[in-house]
């Protein structure tokens, strides 16, 4: 075995020790474990993405050295590879997007308290990630959900703590429908190892057993983690959540928690059940029409509110939507276009998370969209760091968004009959992107020299402008490079068979 | 042909109800306290699901006293397993609702959500 195969392991074990060896530390030391820890984890999860590149197939990692039907294993192909590295990615600059503004969120004595936090999410995400067990997936799901809240209220008023309750009832109403359709799962073929699992389903299916429990089961699944993870009906607690919580938080939040659940979903659906059977299930019209819904009233819900980052979470809840709906279309097209829109959805938000407080800071910390009057000018490298953000939400091309957008076209043409209202609430959903989003821009651009204001340059925040500056590259990169992204997609969708 | 499966698996049947009586009471409920008691029942109900799926009548518990028997004559240890690890999870997220309740208990003396969510709106924070 060579050794780069026990980075996935390496990478889990790291973060949740950092997360332990962290409750001792003093603040300054845990905020330098956190970096060094989220940098050797991207490292490690890059070296392992150009190794699997190279051998060209996934392996299995025996946890243990039991052998399959007993042990628990990890397994790594170049789609799991990448996801930590983007993650890894996503999150570091997350956090040095929203370290200055830390000190006044949280106590000094506490900073301690949210790098712990923020390690344990990091260890989950990474096992959600690389599990090939599904019970294991259900622990670390419950880990990433109490991290999480913990993320949320650690900031300490009134609103959050409201949100965090909101957010852990909904949350644990998801996970409970999950733990059952996972033992309802167990009871059905007997194993918790999702190669095992999916092996037993075929046979089921093949033999037309227990097709009613068995679609009970897929349905369930579903439903619990697209409950977690705020598909439209359910996202009564996104808005408190993400809106007034730390903007660290707020970024790692919507571009990460959200997003391993849902690669969790893509697992099952490729692992566990198996694409053909999940294509033909009556599941994924029920998902499409959800995902078209939230497209359109997470929208809607935005375009009516006046909080600049509210308005932010409620299009979270329209772009969750368009990857619920790619998963809809049953079409290996659909999921392609899922991942990407999950990549560029990640990085285009932490953007506009990050972007955004840097214009309210600029506005006496005044939320409201009437008060940034201007803010573009007051904090350059903000005001284009939003703008570059709202024109990839929009779907602007040569950033991220567009190709997500292009991607979705190109998936629903040739469906029969889920063509036309894919294609047609796509392009409204567009339309009242642009409206809240350039509503914004212009806002924010609009010529008035406000003389109460402070006035923030590049100079005085240098990591802050550093980190918005990796976005934009980052965003443009996903936009221009895409085709390899598409081809690496490709690839591991394959390998998941 | 539903009903005598139904019958011989009253255990699950029962189960599933009690799952549902929890979920409904987490959604729906108005008090905090109320809503982490039917976190709690949906919690157990999956516990007795798994209690029951993994017991075979007539068999013991897979430890060994007097040399190892045949197969057949354990029960399955592994739904024994996970309700453990599930009691664990359990207790931690019990636990953190119910410490964020004392927190908005102490702040707003109230247990209603909904009324919280009132309040919060008048702040206007």
């Amino acid at each position: 075995m060579n050794f780069v195969q026990n980075f996935p392991f390496f990478s889990i074990i790291l973060s949740m020790f950092s997360g332990i060896v962290s409750s001792v530390l003093p603040a300054r030391a845990a905020k330098w474990l956190n970096t060094i820890l989220i940098s050797v984890v991207g490292a490690m999860s890059a070296v392992l993405l150009v190794y699997l590149m190279g051998t060209g197939e996934s392996y299995v990692y025996w946890m243990g050295h039991f052998p399959a039907p007993w042990g628990n294993e990890i397994r790594a192909g170049v789609l799991e590879a990448g996801m930590a590295l983007f993650f890894c990615v996503i999150m570091l600059l997350s956090m040095t997007g929203g370290r200055k503004k830390l000190l006044g969120e949280v106590e000094y004595s506490k900073h301690n308290l949210y790098y712990i936090l923020v390690n344990l999410l990091l260890s989950s995400l990474l096992a959600l990630v690389y599990t090939n067990d599904l019970f294991t997936a259900y622990v670390f799901v419950e880990i990433n959900t109490i991290s999480a809240c913990g993320l949320i209220m650690i900031r300490q008023n009134g609103r959050t703590i409201e949100a965090a309750v909101r957010y852990m009832i909904m949350s644990l109403l998801g996970s409970g429908l999950f733990l059952i359709s996972l033992c309802m799962l167990y009871d059905l073929t007997g194993h918790l190892l999702m190669s095992n699992i999916k092996e037993s389903v075929a046979v089921l299916v093949s033999h037309h057993q227990y097709s009613v429990p068995l679609m009970t089961t897929i349905g369930l699944m579903c439903a619990g983690l697209a409950i977690k993870s705020a598909l439209f009906p359910f996202h009564s607690w996104l808005p408190d959540a993400y809106g007034y919580s730390t903007v660290s938080s707020a970024a790692m939040l919507s571009s990460l928690v959200s997003k391993g659940y849902i690669f969790l979903l893509i697992k099952i659906f490729y692992r566990v059940i198996g694409f053909e059977i999940i294509a033909e299930s009556k599941v994924i019209n029920v998902l499409f029409v959800f995902g078209l819904l939230g497209m359109i009233f997470g929208s809607l819900s935005a375009i009516r509110e006046n909080d600049i980052r509210r308005m932010i979470s409620f299009s979270s809840v329209a772009q969750i939507g368009y990857i619920y709906m790619g998963f809809g279309l049953g079409t290996e097209s659909g999921m392609t276009a899922s991942i990407f829109h999950i990549l560029s959805h990640a990085a285009t938000k932490s953007l506009l998370f990050i972007a955004a407080i840097g214009l309210t800071d600029v506005s006496k910390g005044s939320r409201q969209i009437v008060d940034l009057t201007g803010a573009g000018y007051r904090n350059k490298i903000a005001g284009f760091a939003f703008t570059v953000g709202s024109l990839s939400m929009v779907g602007v091309p040569m950033f991220s968004g567009f190709v997500s957008k292009l991607l979705f076209a190109e998936a629903s043409i040739g469906h029969t009959y889920k063509m036309l209202p894919a294609v047609i609430v796509l392009a409204i959903s567009t339309i009242l992107n642009a409206i809240y989003f350039m509503k914004t821009v212009i806002r924010i651009y609009v010529p008035e020299r406000r003389k109460d204001c402070e006035v923030i340059t590049i100079k005085n925040e240098k990591e802050y402008a550093v980190t918005l500056v990796c976005f934009i590259v980052l965003n443009v990169m996903l936009g221009m490079l895409s085709q390899p992204i598409v081809q690496w997609i490709h690839t591991g969708l394959s390998m998941f068979g | 042909m539903v009903g005598p499966n139904l019958f011989i698996n009253y255990g699950e049947a029962v189960a599933v109800i009690l799952f549902g009586i929890g979920f409904s009471n987490l959604l729906l409920q108005k008090n905090l306290i109320k809503k982490i008691i039917g976190l709690n029942i949906m919690d157990t109900a999956i516990y007795l699901f798994l209690a029951e799926k993994g017991y075979i009548a007539g068999r013991v518990a897979p430890i060994v006293v007097d040399g190892v028997q045949e197969v057949e004559a354990y029960i399955n240890p592994v739904p024994s397993g996970l309700v453990l690890t599930g009691i664990v999870v359990s207790v931690s997220v019990t636990a953190i609702m119910l410490s964020l309740t004392i927190r908005l208990y102490r702040r707003y003396h109230t247990l209603d959500l909904d009324e919280i969510s009132m309040r919060l709106k008048k702040e206007g924070l």
